[in-house]
């Protein structure tokens, strides 16, 4: 009381010394913000509304600065006479101060002098609420915009008011447009007219904006209630609940343990703590303790000690089963209209629908990404193993050497675009020399013997990696991709693809070109089949086997540096990426039918999509998407052991 | 060829007598029953290196004989340890959770014990039930025989798959590591009921026998596993000299051929393959205790591809090359990676054998493949040519041709 | 004369090339038979249909008294029911001895187990030296076939198939890399084999043809052009023709 009282002297001190300094008249505003002046300092969330809404209701023009500068920290007290000013930094010490009234420059103070008002998040939430309706109506279209998505943010009620009537204002037609859909979402979730909340609902059915699904959920939301007869008619029943069936027994009942209908069960543990402390000689309840470990001598026991008033009483399973079948279980909608609920519960199976059909067109998307990454990754290989049967187990590792490549290289040329470009045909080069070196010092020792060329360049691979550890450690090492590559392509809320994943998908279909146009219009393709099909004929028409396969090796391994590119752009490039990838790599060659680039596409594109199938069906756990592809690849094998695109005859070479 | 089986192959016999040689003078030295110059954990890692060459000898009867790459043998062996560590670690949880609830004042239920020994095993993976497959974990005997089983069945189901489709050379090797990738992968998962990436500990303390101290039992288990490989040794030198072992080496080396001889080639490699899977889970069951702790990480495809580097090095086609080259190489391993080799400073800079060895292994691998495909073994070869000139003919010599151009036909 | 093989209306393609068109043959128990033709008639495409290794589009055929049908069969379960191969390149298991060449042809149980558990006994063992006193490797039981000569592999190879006891032997040019004695020799094996079972011979040479004194096939773009005596084959026009060029 006596606190109040001072206050209040305090206040009126103020406007005594206000009215006796000539030098500022007391204006409307400030006698607003006096009024509230308490509030304001105090700046709590629970009791602050009163006067944002004060100075939002008083009509004058600079409520919105006002808003604004307090809602930005700017508004500061004058400890002197209680005025509110904006304030600036001068200096380190001293401020200029502002009149909110006249927006003029009313003078300087030390920051001594002053107090700034620092309103919490809380308060500056709702500060920003007020300043909406405001905002809406701005001439900066940008801030209008600004104002469309908080009010998406923190819908209120408050707001359908002032939206409304900056609706027919409105000039920009986009503006107008995001308004009339604001409107109709605010209109579902607050308006006061039932038949224009369907409207709106049915209006809103099927779209598949966040904002707009969220809306339909939080019309939806409901609760489970308990009830000893129907449901009485004042509330909207979503559902009944069956027990056993759309509700556990188990939650059933503790639903009814929670309204203190029933008494509570009483658990094993429980059992065995009351238990505990009434042992006595070695005995409880008559049972000796020894006895103890089944579950009929514990409910004995227990028994006699609920005979004896030494303990509750557990509520039989018959008991259970009876006070269940006394109630009836519901779910209840918290929004009490049914016809709004029913057009809401309609307008949600629509949009599911559609939800639904976007959801796989964005699974498809995802499907080809993850595909043109394989086939990225798999088309070294089909070069190598497909072309000139050559298992190359390094294969992973000369990847993993084009994305060390492109992360050197951006060390030195810190321009990400210049450097991606710079590395990728350096990378192409590095790879191409180590598969030139590895194809003359190893492999060509080893034609013919293919399982022999595979655990020879187990033993290239191994070292590589080691070599790879020791040079660049073992942690992570990033590989930036251009900024111009950041992003999504967003389609709608619910499909969207990374730029990078399109880039990669562009650079998986540039490489199937290079290669068909390699094989099958130049010289070297055409000796490359030659020299596979009969290396013995090819020598004897003049074709230098050796400098053909060299090359062949050379171009599919350079391949590989550049996917290796690709693929640390979106991966970590560590020195275990290329063993990431080798498996999926030979499945997708061997899955496709070795020696076919259609094939190796096919594989990739079977597996990529399988692959994201079975995440989506299991999303929480992609090692066991990963397992159960495997799983699939050796059963597939098994209906086409040549692969999906398999030579016939002959030429299969049986 | 009427003579007993051991005099048509001395190798089995003097491989056996250096084993047994071994064990002796191991125990001798050791600190549980000998003079006490050998670590109880060097022990351990003689009896590993024991159960590694049991599982290479059954790589060899799949690689070396039948010409079957297989990079799946080291997935079985992690089989084997997976189910006897399962027995292990129950029945170890069980007396500790037995012993620690004895002070309670009302005795545990059954189920209570149970949960209590779930929640003690599983709380690491956030659960607090034992899943289907650790039905049989309260029984020895029944997990000994998953020990067998597991692998084997898993192996035969495989094969079955992979041989009846005419699966072969580099095709199976993939589709073998693929399996053994999709195994690795499945038991990482949290919920694959084996404690995901946790895998399986404190396999070294027996249960029931926790006063025995760990250098007697280091020597338990050493003994165990020189008898399981000598036993393996014979079995495989048994099978390989036979009938069998002709039509093993002639699959391997024109598979066609023996099937127009009237042998069903799937079944003998099914055969084999499930067979040599059961072995390789033994030897796994015989390792892990001695590790102490297995983990999904064993499993990974790169093991496998060691066994597969063992052997090259040791020599395939012959069983003790297969034994030398996985108690050889393995034991360089452990001593180059255990940091136990000197460094060498070059000035500029130090080659530190921890971070180069793997480099070292892994070009000296491709050098073997190179210059000497018949690894260490070979070297006996050029021992015995001496000590016997009168072999007859020389090496394949200008046929070897023919045999080339046969594996470049499949 | 009863029937051992019955092949008829049976075709293959591969890719679109006929290699057998329609192709229909008949072989009795006890018969010497010699097939030839010129390149490309398929004369190695019907060895592998007979033998298992290649799936025929269509027709049938039938084996045996009971007339069971080998399509579908594997190549091992073929061969189990008497269809012996010798290929036009001596395969021997050149890693191993004659000896345990010839154990593995020898007719015997073939399954995996029984192997496993298999040792031989003496009387295989007689068998052994028996077919290789046949064959005049009697003095290189003990040696690795790959050290043999390319000769001695033919026989090896010949040894091996007679040491399974088949009652269809389906020999390529068997003669090929031979000296005249020696194919003297592998004529009168072959001949003598004639008299128990059933022999099929591709053969380019016409000598060894001739000196076998059978009756002969003439087999044309995966069909049968003719058949009968030599000299009846021979005189045919249609079959002057194919062999000299049109």
């Amino acid at each position: 009381m006596i606190r109040l009282f001072l206050t209040g002297l305090f206040v009126l001190l103020n406007c005594s010394l206000a009215v006796a300094q000539s030098t500022s008249v007391q204006t409307p505003m400030q006698a607003v913000l006096q009024e509230q002046s308490e509030l304001i300092v105090k700046s709590s969330r629970k009791s602050i509304a009163p006067a944002i809404d004060a100075i939002t209701e008083s009509g004058l023009p600079q409520a919105q600065d006002v808003l604004q500068a307090w809602q930005g920290k700017d508004m500061w007290l004058r400890k002197a006479d209680g005025l509110f000013f904006r304030a600036e930094k001068l200096d380190s010490k001293t401020y200029k101060l502002f009149d909110f009234d006249s927006g003029e420059r009313v003078g300087e103070a030390p920051k001594s002098e002053l107090k700034q008002l620092k309103p919490n998040s809380g308060v500056r939430a709702l500060i920003g609420v007020a300043l909406v309706q405001f905002q809406l109506n701005d001439p900066d279209p940008e801030r209008r915009r600004a104002a469309l998505v908080s009010i998406e943010r923190n819908p209120s009620e408050s707001l359908l008011a002032p939206l409304r009537a900056s609706i027919t204002t409105e000039s920009d037609e986009g503006l107008k447009e995001m308004k009339l859909r604001a409107e109709r979402l605010l209109t579902i979730s607050f308006g006061a007219d039932e038949a224009a909340r369907i409207e709106a609902i049915e209006y809103i059915s099927g779209d598949l904006g966040v904002d707009a699904r969220a809306t339909l959920n939080r019309l939806l939301a409901s609760k489970t209630d308990v009830f000893t007869d129907a449901p009485p008619d004042n509330v909207n029943v979503a559902r009944r609940l069956e027990v056993g069936d759309a509700i556990s027994s188990a939650e059933a009942y503790q639903l009814l343990v929670d309204r203190q209908l029933v008494p509570p069960l009483v658990s094993q543990n429980d059992i065995r703590l009351t238990l505990a402390q009434h042992v006595t000689d070695g005995k409880v309840g008559g049972v000796s303790v020894a006895a103890l470990t089944e579950a009929v001598q514990r409910e004995k026991a227990y028994g006699a000690l609920v005979a004896e008033g030494l303990a509750e009483p557990a509520p039989t399973e018959a008991e259970v089963n009876a006070a269940l079948s006394q109630h009836i279980f519901a779910e209840l909608y918290d929004e009490p209209s049914a016809a709004v609920t029913q057009a809401a519960e309609k307008a949600m199976q629509s949009t599911s629908v559609h939800v639904g059909l976007n959801q796989a067109a964005d699974l498809a998307l995802d499907g080809i990404s993850l595909a043109s990454i394989y086939f990225l990754a798999a088309i070294g290989l089909a070069i190598t193993f497909g072309v000139m049967g050559v298992i190359n187990m390094a294969h992973g590792e000369f990847i993993m050497m084009g994305a060390y490549t492109g992360y050197v290289v951006q060390q030195v040329v810190p321009n990400h675009t210049i450097s991606i470009i710079v590395a990728i045909p350096l990378a192409f080069a590095v790879t191409f020399a180590a598969g030139v070196a590895m194809e003359r010092l190893v492999i060509r020792w080893l034609y013919n013997r293919p399982l022999e060329t595979l655990l020879a360049t187990f033993g290239v691979s191994i070292a590589l990696q080691q070599l790879a550890k020791n040079i660049f450690g073992t942690q992570a090492r990033p590989l930036t991709a251009p900024a111009w590559l950041d992003g999504a392509w967003v389609l709608n809320d619910v499909v969207s693809i990374s730029y990078i994943r399109i880039a990669i998908f562009v650079l998986a279909l540039g490489f199937l070109a290079i290669f068909l146009f390699i094989m099958k219009r130049t010289r070297l393709g055409l000796e490359t089949r030659a020299v596979t099909q009969n290396p013995g004929m090819a020598a004897s028409m003049g074709i230098n086997p050796n400098r053909v396969n060299m090359l062949t090796f050379g171009l599919g391994s350079g391949i590989a540096g550049v996917a290796g590119v690709a693929i640390g752009l979106f991966a970590k490039v560590t020195s275990e990426l290329g063993s990431d990838y080798i498996v999926q790599s030979f499945m997708t060659v061997v899955v496709g039918g070795v020696g076919n680039i259609w094939g190796t596409l096919f594989g990739a594109a079977m597996i990529g999509f399988m692959q994201k199938g079975i995440e989506w069906l299991n999303p929480s756990n992609t090692l066991a998407a990963q397992t159960f592809m495997i799983i699939f690849i050796i059963i597939f094998i098994q209906f086409r052991p040549r692969g999906i695109i398999a030579l016939k005859g002959r030429a299969a070479g049986d | 060829m009427q003579n007993s089986f051991l005099a048509r192959n001395p190798s089995t016999l003097i491989f056996l007598a250096a084993l047994a040689l071994f064990t002796i003078v191991v125990t001798l030295l050791s600190e549980g029953l000998g003079m006490g110059f050998v670590s109880t954990s060097f022990v351990k890692t003689l009896g590993k290196t024991l159960c590694l060459g049991l599982v290479a000898i059954s790589m060899d009867l799949v690689w070396g004989y039948a010409g079957i790459l297989s990079l799946g043998h080291f997935a079985f062996f992690g089989l084997g340890g997976y189910m006897i560590g399962m027995w292990l670690m129950y029945e170890r949880t069980r007396d500790v959770v037995v012993s620690s609830l004895a002070d309670a004042p009302i005795p545990a239920s059954a189920q209570e014990l149970n949960d209590a020994i779930a929640t003690q095993i599983f709380g690491v993976v956030g659960s607090a039930e034992f899943p289907l497959i650790w039905a049989f974990s309260d029984s020895l005997v029944l997990q000994l025989a998953l020990v067998v089983l597991v692998p084997g069945l898993l192996a035969l189901a495989f094969g079955w798959l992979a041989f009846r489709s005419r699966v072969a050379g580099v095709y199976l090797s993939i589709l073998t590591q693929a399996m053994t990738l999709a195994l690795s992968l499945y038991l990482f998962q949290n919920d694959s009921g084996l404690r995901g990436n946790n895998g399986l500990s404190g396999l070294q303390n027996l249960p029931g026998l926790t006063d025995v101290p760990q250098a007697l039992v280091s020597l338990w288990f050493l003994w165990g596993s020189a008898l399981a490989l000598g036993l393996g040794y014979v079995l495989a030198a048994w099978v390989v000299s036979g009938k069998f072992g002709s039509v093993l080496r002639g699959i391997r080396d024109d598979e066609a051929r023996v099937r127009f001889l009237g042998y069903s080639v799937e079944s003998y490699k099914l055969v084999l393959f499930t067979g040599t899977a059961c072995m390789a889970g033994i030897a796994g069951a015989l390792y892990y205790p001695q590790a102490g702790i297995i983990n999904p990480a064993e499993i990974a495809p790169i093991a496998s591809i060691y066994l597969a580097v063992w052997v090259a090095i040791g020599g395939r086609g012959r069983i003790y090359g297969a034994v030398i080259g996985a108690v050889f190489v393995s034991l360089l391993s452990s001593w180059f990676t255990g940091g136990r080799a000197p460094n060498i400073d070059l000035g500029f800079y130090t080659i530190q054998w921890v971070d180069w060895w793997l480099v070292v292994l892994g070009l000296s691998f491709v050098l073997v493949t190179l210059f000497a495909p018949k690894g260490i073994g070979g070297l006996f070869d050029l021992i015995s040519s001496r000590i016997m000139p009168d072999r007859h003919g020389a090496d394949l010599g200008p046929d070897d041709g023919a045999l080339r151009e046969r594996e470049a036909r499949e | 004369m009863n029937t051992l093989l019955e092949v008829s209306g049976v075709s293959v393609s591969f890719d679109g090339f006929r290699a057998i068109n329609n192709l229909s043959f008949r072989i009795a128990s006890a018969e010497m038979r010699a097939i030839i033709g010129p390149n490309g008639a398929g004369k190695t495409t019907f060895m592998d249909i007979v033998t298992g290794k290649t799936k025929p589009d269509e027709g049938r055929i039938l084996w045996g008294e009971k007339s069971v049908s080998l399509l579908g069969l594997s190549e091992a379960r073929i061969a189990r029911e008497g269809v012996g191969r010798k290929f036009q390149k001596p395969t021997v298991f050149e890693d191993q001895t004659v000896q345990e060449n010839l154990l593995m042809a020898l007719k015997n149980k073939r399954g995996p187990f029984s192997v496993l558990l298999y040792r031989a006994k003496n009387d295989d063992l007689a068998r052994v030296e028996a077919f290789a006193e046949e064959i005049g490797l009697a003095d290189a039981l003990m040696r690795k076939s790959g050290e043999l000569s390319h000769g001695q592999k033919q026989w090896l190879e010949i040894g091996m198939l007679l040491a399974q006891e088949p009652r269809l032997l389906l020999v390529d040019e068997p003669a090929a890399g031979m000296t005249p004695a020696e194919r003297e020799h592998t004529t009168n094996i072959l001949v003598e084999a004639a008299k128990t079972r059933a022999v099929v011979v591709v053969e380019h040479d016409m000598e060894f043809v001739r000196r076998l004194d059978c009756k002969v096939t003439v087999l044309h773009e995966g069909s049968v052009l003719a058949e009968g005596s030599l000299d009846h084959v021979t005189a045919n026009k249609d079959v002057v023709d194919v062999y000299l060029g049109r």
